[in-house]
This record gives structure tokens, C-alpha cells and sequence, in this order.
């Protein structure tokens, strides 16, 4: 494995207008990703360009814009590998530009923010659901386009509720994801009136793919009946051999199942053929939630840089916060910032691998401003400060 | 009610053959024929895939069909509905426009920011040019100089010479624009805005922006009041606006940009088409899978039609 960091340079068509160009933008993308404990299966591996393919998609569909503008558009980008800190890389790039996209745990993405060198720089996190990253431990220079997990468990209880499927279940991994997924799920049940009549703790070592269906009816036996088993499973170890080995013929929902989902290639409606076309020409795969969010975030960008006219970071940051800014996500509604905490107001998909179930918000969850934030943490739950 | 139903025994009194509303299905694979007279589907013809944009030649004599997954414009005998042949139109079709001199198609080539133009006698594609991301919105002025592309991501109006077949202004409108129009002899240029929930309305001498209507349709939340086709009265002081999720045609004052009234229809309405004297308006609404008849005098919804799945386009044509 090769120590070190590695700057790669994408550079980009410019359709010859560049030399013309007005504005032209450099936006950073580090990836930080610490490598993924084993699970249970291979089926998935992760794609070594998750979240870098959807920048890509997105910094074309920029630079697409941009030419009739006369503005430019670039993506450096970084990986960090094993072993080397990616604060160090963070801080270079910064040199470079101040506008970065970020694809690392939650420490490590703070640690960026509080680098002095960042102090009026525009990073989005593109990766990390960390609840408190929207909440106490917010920062002002720290944009979110990946929904929070609030946003994500709030959706699934939206729809529980909906189709009266009250009584839950849940079953948790031990991974720092699954609980960290199983707590935002009983806040977001609490919220919304609900509760678990019961919950386990999946620690087993056991190989599933050999003994699931002896293993798992026994381990749900316990749990009684119940409308719907919750999973959180957020590296997907044990998850998918839970599915039609339960005792009770019940359906399953959380990480596995019936999932509520940042984008999923699943969704089809409001355009979004369009976009799931473009990526996956290009970079031949299906387009995921990380890469929709890093999409989202270059888009963001090249949104506010169209509509002002500017290249100036606090210009493009005022813009983004601002109640001008809409971002067009093929979500079926504009896409805006909170400005409270800078997380990426969205509607979550809730979907299975095959087909997309149903869309929160729900109809019929209510709110004052924005049915939206129905989702995630409202003004007044949220402990963030420095926004205001 | 009472006059709604006066209004069909005169129509049902009409004398000779039945106009028709063609629309096309997009997730059938099918037009769907509405006599006018009847109200009713008098015949379902199938298409390539994913048939959007529908248009006629100027005498009606062929019908001409975006099947947007086929990557073709299909000429289709409206007489028959048999497919006649296909033109090059370049990846995935959305939506096009016909030239006043009859000949020339112009499309909206949505997943290749391209809009192609073609010789409807050569079967030749004449020309291609660049445009934004996700062209779709089409248009031409009266006199034929001016297309108009809109580009959905990029979120503009590309404003092509079709003398150079070159773009020679781009203008940028709200989030989304999905289709543009020209009215008042070409003066003016029209461009629906999506997910930005406006119509620009732009002087076409200059490309300047003349105003901006506004929607709010009551007990729906702005974000879904989502403009998308629209069509002006036979005077041209009325507009029809097909408002997407929010279930209504808006009607507007055109003098004044104005809102003046909400008409409700079936289920995400996406296009639509007149009768020949324009007192019935015919929308296509995707999510409900029929057609809403609107009586424009009275500005009340008269009937639903149910069509083929996620019907899109709509287009007139006469028969007598």
C-alpha cells in the first residue's frame, strides 16, 4: 500500500470559451475514508470513486453551464491514504482553494473546519449522517448536502406511522454506524409518537451466508410478533441475512429492506432518469447517496457562482444561506440550505432495491415554514449557534 | 353544472367528422385519439418507447412523435397510425418544434445538451448545437428566425439564428425550465421555470425580461406549484398554465402578468392542447393517467378522459 498523499488533477473541457472566462473556480474533493471493517459478504464492495464520480457528474454539468458565462470550473482532488493525516492534506489544499468537499468520519471533518486556515473557507460534507455535526458541534464553515441520519430515521417513522405499522422491533450492530443509526432511530420514533416494544444486539462472529437461515429465526424468536423489524446495520454486515429468516413473517425496514435512502438508483421520477443516465455513462455504475451529495455540493457551487456572477467565497456563501438560492436536485422540489446549521433541506426516498415506496415528507406531516423540516433537526432542536 | 351540460348537447350537435386531441402515453408506449365530439378515445396506437413531444406537419398530413428511448422522431399517418418512418433526432428526443416553412424539425436531444435540427424531406439532420444541460423547452418565433432551446440544469433559454443555425443569446432563467413559447406576433418569448415556480416573460428585440409570474395556488405550499407547458387564448389575453403537483391550470392575464384564476385538474399536469375554436382546453396529467377537459369560457373543468399510462404530450387535429 502506497504511504503518502497523492494529488490528482482533473482537469476539465472548456468548450473554448476558458480563455474568456471571467470566473474560474477551483474546488477541492478529499477523500478520508478509513478503510471498512470486514463484513459478513462481499456482493458490495465499495467503489473507489464513491463520491469523487458524483463531483465529476457534477463539475461537468457546472462547466456545461459555465461556458455560455464565461466561467470555469476544477476539481482537485486528493486521497488520503493509510496512515498519513488527512488534516495535513485538508491544510494544503487549502492553499489552494476554499472551497472543499469533504469525504471522512466526523473528528476528522471538524478537525478540517477548526484548521485556522479554513477560517473562510466553504467546506461541504458529503459522507458523515453525524447527527451532531448539524447540532452542538456544528460549524460555520461547514455545509452538509448528505442528510443527517435524524433525516433519514425521521422519514422511516413518517412512513411507519402512515401505514400504521406502530408496533417495532429493532435489531443493532455493534459497529459505531449502527449505533449511532439505532439512537437516531429512537429519537425519531419518540418524536413521532412511537417507541420499540423490543430491541437485540447483533454480536455475533458467526458466518451468516452459511448458517442465516438456522441462526436467524432462532435470534428473532425471542422478539415475539411485532408490524415491522428494524435493522441498523450501516456497514450492511449481518443485515441482509436477516431478511425472509425471521420467525415472524414480518417485513423489514431500517438498513436493510425498506430503506430511507439520500438517492438511490431506484428513483426515476422528476427528472431524475436524467441524472442517473449522465452518471452512470459516464462512470459505469449506479449512482449512490455519497455521490449524490457530492453532486449536490459542486452543483451548489455552480448554482450560487451562475446566479451571482462572482467567485468570492463570503459572495457565494451569502448566496447559498440566502432565501435566493434554490438548487434543482430531481427530488421534485427546490433543494435549500437550513440556516441554522447548513444541512441541505431534501426529501428522502424511501425506497427497496427495486422500486422507490414512497417519498418523505409525507402527506400529511405538517410544518409552519417547510414541510421539509419535518426532517432532521428543526430550528428549535437543533443546538447549533454559530449560524445565526 | 347546468351550463356545462348545455355546453356538450351543443357539441354533440356539431356537424361532420370529430377533431381530435392526439396524446401521447409515456410510460404505454401509445397515443391515445380523443374525438372531440365525443369525448371519448376513439383509438390507442402504439409507438417506440417513451413517447413525449408530439407535433403535426402544417396540413395535418403526418403526425410526427419524440419516442425519446428509441432515439427517434417517429412520422407517423394519423389517418392509419401507422409508422411511416423514422427520423434521425439524435439520443433521447424530448421535445421539438416545427418551423414555420414546414420542413424543419428542431429538438431538444435531452441527455446530450444538444439540440439537433432536421429535414423533415431529406431526413437529414442539417445541424447540431450546443446547448445547456437537459435541453427540453422548445420553441419558434412566428417569422421563424429565432429557436429556442431551454435547458433544464443549466436553467436557461438558448436563442438559436436559424439563419447560422448558431446560439447568438442565452438568457438565464429560475431553476428548471421546462417549455417556452412565443406570443403577441413574436414580441414576446415565454419560459416555464419548474422547481423555480415562475414564467419569465422576455422581449424577444433585445432578450431583456419584461416580468415574472408568480403562482400560489391556495392550501398548496409553493414548492409544488411546479409551471410547466402553457398556451395562450385565441386573443392572446389569456394564459393556460399547467401547474404540475399542485393538480391546477393557472389562468393569467397576459397584459398584466397576473394570476386571475385556478382551475383544478387530474393529477401532475404536464401539457396541453386547444380545439379549433380554443373553447375546450384538453391537459394531460402523468400521474392520474387521463385528460382533463376544461371549457374555457366558464374556465371549469368538464370532464376526465382516462388515456394511457403517464400521458405527456398534446396536439390538435382538425378533420374537416
Amino acid at each position: 500500500m502506497a504511504k503518502g498523499t497523492y494529488l490528482a488533477l482533473f482537469t476539465c473541457l472548456f468548450f473554448g470559451v476558458a480563455a474568456h472566462a471571467e470566473v474560474n473556480l477551483n474546488i477541492g474533493y478529499l477523500s478520508g475514508r478509513p478503510p471498512q471493517p470486514p463484513t459478513l459478504s462481499n456482493l458490495d464492495p465499495i467503489p473507489e470513486d464513491l463520491g469523487l464520480a458524483g463531483a465529476q457528474t457534477g463539475l461537468e454539468d457546472n462547466i456545461t453551464t459555465g461556458r455560455f458565462l464565461g466561467h470555469g470550473y476544477e476539481l482537485t482532488a486528493t486521497t488520503v491514504q493509510d496512515g498519513t493525516d488527512p488534516v495535513a492534506a485538508a491544510a494544503e489544499m487549502l492553499a489552494v482553494t476554499p472551497f472543499i468537499l469533504i469525504d471522512a468520519p466526523a473528528d476528522v471533518m471538524l478537525a478540517i473546519a477548526d484548521l485556522p486556515q479554513a477560517r473562510d473557507a466553504t467546506l461541504f460534507n458529503v459522507s458523515s449522517g453525524d447527527i451532531a455535526l448539524r447540532d452542538d458541534q456544528c460549524r460555520a464553515n461547514l455545509l452538509h448536502t448528505l442528510p443527517s441520519d435524524a433525516m433519514r430515521t425521521d422519514a422511516l417513522a413518517q412512513f411507519f406511522l402512515f401505514r400504521r405499522w406502530t408496533d417495532l422491533v429493532m435489531i443493532a450492530g455493534v459497529h459505531p454506524q449502527d449505533v449511532a443509526y439505532a439512537a437516531a432511530m429512537r429519537r425519531s420514533l419518540a418524536k413521532f409518537g412511537l417507541g420499540l416494544e423490543g430491541e437485540k444486539t447483533w454480536d455475533f462472529e458467526a458466518d451468516m451466508r452459511r448458517s442465516a437461515s438456522q441462526e436467524v429465526p432462532l435470534f428473532t424468536q425471542s422478539l415475539g410478533d411485532y408490524d415491522v423489524m428494524i435493522l441498523a446495520d450501516e456497514l450492511h454486515d449481518f443485515g441482509r441475512y436477516v431478511l425472509y429468516n425471521t420467525w415472524q413473517a414480518r417485513p423489514v425496514a431500517g438498513s436493510e429492506g425498506l430503506t430511507a435512502v439520500t438517492w438511490s438508483p431506484v428513483i426515476e421520477q422528476w427528472g431524475a432518469a436524467q441524472l442517473q443516465g449522465r452518471f452512470s455513462e459516464r462512470h459505469a455504475r449506479e449512482m449512490l447517496s455519497v455521490d449524490y451529495a457530492a453532486w449536490a455540493a459542486i452543483r451548489t457551487i455552480g448554482e450560487a457562482v451562475t446566479r451571482t456572477d462572482s467567485a468570492d467565497p463570503q459572495v457565494l456563501r451569502d448566496y447559498i444561506l440566502s432565501e435566493d438560492f434554490e438548487l434543482p436536485g430531481f427530488k421534485g422540489r427546490p433543494l435549500t440550505y437550513r440556516d441554522w446549521n447548513g444541512q441541505l433541506r431534501q426529501p428522502i426516498a424511501i425506497a427497496h432495491p427495486r422500486a422507490l415506496v414512497a417519498q418523505a415528507p409525507l402527506e400529511g406531516f405538517l410544518h409552519q415554514v417547510n414541510e421539509l423540516d419535518t426532517l432532521g433537526l428543526d430550528r428549535p432542536e437543533s443546538n447549533c449557534e454559530v449560524f445565526e | 353544472m347546468i351550463r356545462s351540460a348545455g355546453l356538450i348537447c351543443c357539441l354533440l350537435a356539431a356537424p361532420a367528422a370529430a377533431d381530435e386531441i392526439w396524446v401521447t402515453n409515456e410510460k404505454d408506449d401509445t397515443v391515445s385519439v380523443i374525438s372531440i365530439d365525443t369525448l371519448e378515445v376513439i383509438a390507442t396506437y402504439p409507438t417506440g418507447e417513451r413517447p413525449r413531444g408530439i407535433t403535426f406537419s402544417k396540413d395535418y398530413s403526418v403526425v410526427y412523435i419524440c419516442a425519446s428511448d428509441s432515439d427517434a422522431v417517429q412520422v407517423m399517418d394519423p389517418a392509419t397510425g401507422e409508422i411511416l418512418h423514422d427520423l434521425p433526432s439524435g439520443e433521447d428526443p424530448e421535445q421539438f418544434v416545427l418551423h414555420p416553412n414546414d420542413r424543419h424539425l428542431y429538438i431538444a436531444n435531452e441527455d446530450d445538451a444538444i439540440t439537433t435540427v432536421v429535414d423533415t424531406q431529406t431526413r437529414q439532420v442539417i445541424a447540431q448545437i450546443d446547448v445547456g444541460v437537459e435541453p427540453e423547452g422548445m420553441a419558434i418565433s412566428p417569422d421563424g428566425t429565432i429557436a429556442i432551446t431551454t435547458s433544464e440544469t443549466t436553467n436557461m433559454a438558448h436563442w438559436i439564428d436559424t439563419e447560422t443555425q448558431e446560439l447568438f443569446a442565452n438568457t438565464l432563467v429560475d431553476s428548471r425550465p421546462r417549455h417556452a413559447e412565443f406570443v403577441h406576433d413574436g414580441a414576446q418569448m415565454w419560459v416555464s421555470s419548474e422547481i423555480g415556480g415562475t414564467i419569465t416573460v422576455f422581449d424577444t428585440s433585445d432578450q431583456s425580461e419584461i416580468g415574472k409570474i408568480d403562482f400560489e395556488v391556495p392550501g398548496v405550499h409553493r414548492d409544488r406549484v411546479q409551471p410547466v407547458g402553457f398556451e395562450f387564448s385565441a386573443d392572446e389575453r389569456t394564459a393556460f398554465v399547467a401547474l404540475g403537483p399542485s393538480n391546477h391550470i393557472a389562468v393569467v392575464n397576459t397584459e398584466t402578468l397576473e394570476v386571475k384564476d385556478y382551475i383544478l385538474v387530474g393529477r401532475r399536469v404536464w401539457h396541453m392542447a386547444f380545439n379549433a375554436d380554443k373553447s375546450l382546453l384538453f391537459t394531460t396529467n402523468g400521474v392520474s393517467g387521463d385528460v382533463t377537459v376544461i371549457d374555457v369560457a366558464n374556465r371549469t373543468a368538464l370532464k376526465s378522459i382516462d388515456v394511457g399510462r403517464f400521458p405527456w404530450g398534446a396536439a390538435f387535429r382538425p378533420t374537416q
